[in-house]
C-alpha cells in the first residue's frame, strides 16, 4: 500500500467550504434566540462615576441588561494570564483584575461595560445607545517606550510593570563585550499588528434548564482549554455542565486562543435569563478588542571579532502587554521570546532581558509567531547592520557563525536536535539566484531604481510545549496532547484529537497519518475536534504543535491499537503475539503466513466469535472494544529552521516599494502533506511581508485606534505580491516518532527582516520602521541623494 | 417592511423584510443561505460577494430592496446536479482555501471574472481580486486555481 504521509493529498474539508455548507459560528441559529450588544467604553482610560440603565430598559424588545455590579454579585471570575513570569529581582509578576464587564475602571477602549441583550439585534443595538455612562476621563498611557514614566494605570501596580525579566547571563555578557573588537547596535521598533482573522469573533450560548447545562457555541482554537478557564477561574459552570463548541472557525492566527469577555458574559447571561444569546463582533469590534500582537521596542547590541565571529549578545526590549495580561500575554515576549533570541547562531555569551508594561491599549497576545517574529526581527536586522559595518557577505558572515554540529546546544535554553543551516542556506542562495544580485542591482540603477537584497536565517521552537522543560523554567503548565482513536465493529476509524483546525487541515493531514499507521482507506476515517462533548481534554491550536504534538498523539494511540490487534490476531489464529506482525492494514502470522485484516480484528474485538474462529472471548487480560487513548507529551520543542531571501525595487521619486522576489528555504523536518504545507508557507509569508511592508495598529495619545477599519489598517491584497518561490530541505526531527518539526509560523517569523533588510540594504543602509510605507521610505530616498552628493 | 421578490439560484422568493435589511442579510438570515459571509463592515473584505443578474457584487453594499425582482446566484447556487463549478473544483484541487472564511466571496468574484476575461493574465487576476481579503494562503494558490478554471471553463 502506498504511504499516504507525503502525499500531495486534496482536502477532505473542501467541499463544504467551497459549497457554502461550511458551519461557522455566525451561522448558527437556535429557537427563541435573543441577541445581545456590548456597550463599550469609548475612552482609553476613565473611571465610571455612574451607570444608568433606566432608559435602555424601557427600550423596545430589551429582555435584559447586565454590567459589571452582577457579574461581581454572581463571583464571576476574570480574565486570566496562563503563564507565571517571574522578574530579575524574584518577586512575581503582578497582573490586575480583568473582570468580564468593568465595574469601576475602563482601560482600554472598547473595554466592555454593559451588555445589552434583546428580541432582535436591531433592538438591541438601540438600547445600547441609551445606556448612559457617566466617566471621569484619566489620561491616558499609550507609548511602549514611556509607559514606565506614565500615571499608574492599575492600583499597586508601580510603572505599570508587570515584570522585568532576564534570561541569560549579564555578567558573562560584559565580559565578552570588553573582549570584542567591534559592538553593533540597533534600535528596533516591533510594530503592532492586528491579527485580522477574516471571520470576526462570535459565540451563541445557550442554557438547558433540565439538564443544567451551558453549551457555548464560539470562535475558539482550543475549545477544551476555554472550557478549563471558564469554569476554574471564571466561574461560569462546574466543567460537566459546560459544553464548549468551536465549530468551523474562520482563522485564528492566535487571536482565537483567548477566553474573551463576551464568551464568559452570554454563557453566564444565558443562564440567567433561561434563553440561547447570540453575539457577533462587528469588524470594528474586532480591531478593538481582539488581542493585538508584537509590540516591542528594543535596543540590541551585538559582540563580534573584526574577522566576523559572534562573541556576545544583549538583548532589552520593552514589550507592551495592553491594558490586561491575557492568556499567553506573559509567556509570549519571554519564554517564546528570550530563548530565540540568539538566532541560528553560536554566540558564546547572551542575555535577554524584558520589561513587560501595561498601556491603555488593546491587550497584546500570541499572534502568529508569538515572540520568535520578534526575537528573529531583532538579530536578524543586528546581523545584517554586522556584514555592512564589517564588510563581509551577509551570507557568509550567517554561515561562519552557524553551528557545526547537532544537537546544538544553545547559549540561553534550548538544545536543538537536529538541522542542517548551511544546506538551508547553500539551497536558498541558488534558488534566489543570488550570485546573479549585482547585475539586477545594476538594471534597476539604469531605470532609476534602487534594489535591495536581504537575507535571513531562522530557527523557531515549536510544538509547545514539552512540560519537563517548561515547568523546569518555572513559568507554569507544559502542554501535551490528546488523541482517541476509535474503530467502529464494521472497520470505520473516528480519530478524536484534542487540537483544533481552522484552516490548518486537520481532517486530511491527521486521516493521512492514522491511514497509514493503521492500513485502513482514508475515505474511512474521520476526524473529530472542536467540541467537549466529543473527545477527551485536550490544548488546541497554536505554536505550531497540533502535528508535531497531536499528530504524535494519534500515532501512539494507533500504535496501542496495533499492539492489541496483534493479541487478538494471536488468539484468533492460535498463534503467539510475538508471531504476528503488522502491515498495510494486515495482522500476519509470520510462521503460517495466515493473516486476518484490521476490519476483521476490529470485528472480533466487538463481536467475537460470531464471524471467526474464536471459540472464546479475547485474548485473557484484554477488554472488549478496540479504541485506544494515547495523551503524548513532547520531550523537547520541534525546531524548524531555514533561509528566506528577498529582493526588492523602490521607486525613488515615490518611495514605492515593490517586492519583486521572495524564496524561502525552509526545513520542517518529514512533511505530511506538501500542499498543505506550501499553503502554510504562502499565508505566513503575507502576514510576515504585510508586517514589513503594510500592517501597523497605531493608537494616538488619547488611545483612540487609528486604524479601526480596513479602510486604515492595510491588509495585503492579491496585488501586494509577486509570487513566491518556495523550497525545502529536510532533517527529521529526532525527539519524535514521524520526524516532523511544525510549518505553522515560519513565514510570519521569517519574512519581517528579510524584507526590512532588502530594503534597508537598497537605502544603502538607513533604518526605516515597519512598516516600510511610501512616505518613509521615501524621506530615506531624499536623504540618500542628499548623503551621495555630499560624497561626490 | 417591505416585500423582496427575488430569484435566489434559480427559485423564486418572496419575503417580507425591513426596508434597510441588506442583501447579505436577506440572504443569510431570511433564506439560511450562510454561505455567503460578513467579515467586515465597511464593505472592504469581499466575504459576501454574490452574483446579482450575472455580475458579482458585495451583497452588504446592497439593500435587498435595491435588487428586489433580481436574479441572485450565491455561492450554494454554483453546483449544477451535485456537480461542482469547475472554480469550486480548481480551489480544491490547487489548495486555494485554508479557513474558508473568505471562499466563497472569493469563488464567486473569480467566475464573474473569468465571465468578463476569459483569459486573465496573473497581474490581471490579481487585480481583479483587490477587493477580497483573504488572510490564510497568500493568494498565490487562489491566483492558481483561477488560471486553472480558465483552462476548464
Amino acid at each position: 500500500m502506498a504511504s499516504l504521509v507525503g502525499s500531495r493529498v486534496e482536502r477532505k474539508e473542501d467541499k463544504r467550504f467551497l459549497t457554502g455548507k461550511g458551519r461557522y459560528t455566525a451561522d448558527i441559529n437556535l429557537a427563541n434566540q435573543t441577541y445581545a450588544i456590548f456597550v463599550r467604553s469609548p475612552h482609553a482610560r476613565a473611571s465610571i462615576k455612574k451607570l444608568n440603565i433606566d432608559k435602555a430598559l424601557k427600550s423596545s424588545g430589551v429582555v435584559s441588561i447586565l454590567t459589571g455590579k452582577e457579574i461581581a454579585d454572581d463571583k464571576i471570575g476574570g480574565l486570566i494570564a496562563g503563564w507565571a513570569i517571574r522578574s530579575e529581582d524574584g518577586t512575581e509578576m503582578k497582573c490586575p483584575g480583568n473582570p468580564p464587564l468593568a465595574k469601576d475602571n475602563v482601560n482600554f477602549v472598547g473595554d466592555p461595560v454593559a451588555v445589552v441583550i434583546a428580541e432582535s439585534l436591531a433592538e438591541a443595538k438601540e438600547a445600547a445607545e441609551k445606556v448612559e455612562v457617566d466617566y471621569k476621563v484619566l489620561k491616558a498611557v499609550t507609548s511602549t517606550a514611556d509607559a514606565m514614566n506614565g500615571d499608574t494605570i492599575h492600583e499597586g501596580i508601580d510603572k505599570n510593570l508587570c515584570f522585568d525579566w532576564l534570561l541569560g547571563d549579564r555578567q558573562k555578557v560584559k565580559e565578552a563585550f570588553d573582549k570584542a573588537d567591534k559592538v553593533i547596535s540597533i534600535d528596533i521598533i516591533n510594530n503592532r499588528l492586528i491579527p485580522n482573522a477574516m471571520e470576526p469573533r462570535a459565540c451563541v450560548a445557550d442554557y438547558n434548564a433540565a439538564s443544567e447545562e451551558i453549551t457555548l457555541y464560539t470562535t475558539s482554537q482550543n475549545p477544551h482549554l476555554s472550557r478549563l478557564i471558564m469554569s476554574a477561574f471564571g466561574n461560569v459552570a462546574p466543567e460537566h455542565k459546560l459544553r464548549v463548541v468551536a465549530p468551523d472557525v474562520g482563522g485564528g492566527f492566535g487571536s482565537k486562543i483567548n477566553v474573551y469577555n463576551e464568551d464568559i458574559v452570554c454563557s453566564w447571561a444565558a443562564k440567567k435569563i433561561s434563553r440561547a444569546i447570540k453575539w457577533v463582533a462587528e469588524r470594528s469590534e474586532s480591531f478593538l478588542t481582539d488581542i493585538h500582537g508584537r509590540d516591542h521596542v528594543t535596543h540590541a547590541e551585538l559582540a563580534v571579532t573584526k574577522d566576523g565571529k559572534f562573541l556576545g549578545f544583549k538583548n532589552e526590549t520593552i514589550a507592551n502587554l495592553g491594558a490586561y495580561a491575557r492568556v499567553f500575554g506573559t509567556v509570549t515576549p519571554t519564554y517564546l521570546f528570550g530563548p530565540c533570541a540568539t538566532g541560528v547562531y553560536e554566540i558564546p555569551a547572551a542575555y535577554t532581558n524584558v520589561k513587560a508594561v501595561y498601556t491603555n491599549t488593546a491587550p497584546v497576545d500570541a499572534y502568529r509567531g508569538a515572540g520568535r517574529p520578534e526575537a528573529t526581527y531583532t538579530i536578524e536586522r543586528l546581523v545584517e547592520k554586522a556584514s555592512m559595518e564589517l564588510g563581509i557577505d551577509k551570507t557568509e558572515l550567517r554561515i561562519k557563525n552557524f553551528p557545526t554540529a547537532f544537537p546544538f546546544k544553545q547559549t540561553l535554553v534550548h538544545t536543538v536536535d537536529s538541522g542542517d543551516y548551511v544546506a538551508g542556506m547553500e539551497k536558498a542562495k541558488q534558488m534566489a539566484d543570488y550570485k546573479g544580485f549585482e547585475a539586477r542591482r545594476k538594471e534597476s540603477e539604469a531605470k532609476g531604481k534602487l534594489r535591495g537584497i536581504g537575507v535571513t536565517s531562522y530557527f523557531e521552537a515549536c510544538g509547545i510545549a514539552p512540560s519537563a522543560a517548561v515547568m523546569s523554567l518555572g513559568c507554569g503548565v507544559g502542554l501535551w496532547e490528546s488523541a482517541e482513536v476509535r474503530f467502529n465493529p464494521t472497520g470505520q476509524v473516528t480519530v478524536y484529537t484534542g487540537s483544533h483546525s481552522h484552516g490548518q487541515s486537520h481532517q486530511t493531514t491527521f486521516a493521512q497519518i492514522a491511514a497509514d499507521e493503521l492500513g485502513v482507506p482514508i475515505e474511512n476515517i474521520d476526524i473529530v475536534h472542536g467540541d467537549t462533548d466529543k473527545g477527551t481534554f485536550g490544548m488546541g491550536t497554536y505554536g505550531s504543535r497540533s502535528l508535531a504534538v497531536g499528530g504524535i498523539a494519534i500515532v501512539n494511540a494507533c500504535k496501542k491499537i496495533v499492539e492489541k490487534g496483534k493479541r487478538v490476531t494471536a488468539k484468533m489464529l492460535e498463534a503467539n503475539p510475538e508471531d504476528v506482525e503488522f502491515k498495510d492494514g494486515e495482522f500476519i502470522v509470520s510462521k503460517s503466513n495466515k493473516k486476518k485484516t484490521i476490519g476483521e480484528v476490529a470485528f472480533a474485538c466487538y463481536l467475537p466469535g460470531v464471524r471467526d474462529e474464536m471459540k472464546s472471548p479475547l485474548p485473557e487480560g484484554d477488554e472488549p472494544g478496540l479504541k485506544e487513548t494515547s495523551f503524548y507529551d513532547p520531550s523537547n520543542f520541534s525546531f524548524p529552521a531555514g533561509t528566506h531571501i528577498a529582493e526588492v525595487e523602490i521607486d525613488p521619486e515615490t518611495g514605492h516599494v515593490k517586492l519583486e522576489k521572495y524564496t524561502a528555504c525552509d526545513d520542517f523536518g518529514r512533511i505530511i502533506n506538501p500542499m498543505v504545507v506550501e499553503g502554510q508557507v504562502h499565508g505566513g509569508l503575507a502576514q510576515g511581508i504585510g508586517q514589513a511592508l503594510y500592517e501597523n495598529a497605531e493608537y494616538d495619545e488619547t488611545g483612540q485606534l487609528m486604524t479601526g477599519s480596513y479602510m486604515d489598517y492595510t491588509m495585503p491584497r492579491a496585488d501586494n505580491f509577486p509570487e513566491f518561490n518556495i523550497g525545502y530541505t529536510c532533517t527529521h526531527a529526532t525527539t519524535n516518532p514521524l520526524g516532523v518539526k511544525g510549518c505553522g509560523e515560519a513565514g510570519a517569523i521569517a519574512a519581517p527582516p528579510t524584507v526590512m533588510n532588502a530594503v534597508i540594504d537598497a537605502l544603502g543602509g538607513q533604518e526605516v520602521t515597519m512598516p516600510a510605507t511610501a512616505e518613509k521610505v521615501w524621506k530615506a530616498c531624499k536623504n540618500l541623494k542628499k548623503s551621495n552628493a555630499k560624497a561626490a | 417592511m417591505g416585500k423582496i421578490s427575488l430569484e435566489v439560484n434559480g427559485r423564486k422568493v418572496e419575503k417580507e423584510a425591513p426596508d434597510n435589511t441588506l442583501l447579505s442579510t436577506f440572504l443569510r438570515e431570511h433564506l439560511q443561505l450562510t454561505g455567503t459571509h460578513i467579515g467586515c463592515d465597511t464593505s472592504q473584505c469581499g466575504a459576501c460577494v454574490v452574483h446579482v443578474d450575472g455580475n458579482s457584487l458585495k451583497s452588504c453594499t446592497a439593500l435587498a430592496a435595491d435588487v428586489n425582482g433580481s436574479k441572485v446566484t450565491t455561492i450554494e447556487g454554483l453546483e449544477t446536479n451535485g456537480k461542482m463549478h469547475p472554480m469550486q473544483e480548481a480551489f480544491k484541487k490547487l489548495h486555494g482555501l485554508q479557513c474558508g472564511f473568505c471562499t466563497p466571496g472569493m469563488v464567486m468574484s473569480a467566475v464573474d471574472l473569468l465571465q468578463k476575461n476569459k483569459k486573465p493574465s496573473d497581474t490581471e487576476i490579481r487585480d481583479w481580486l483587490e477587493g477580497n481579503i483573504c488572510r490564510c494562503t497568500g493568494y498565490q494558490n487562489i491566483v492558481a486555481a483561477v488560471k486553472e478554471a480558465a483552462t476548464k471553463m
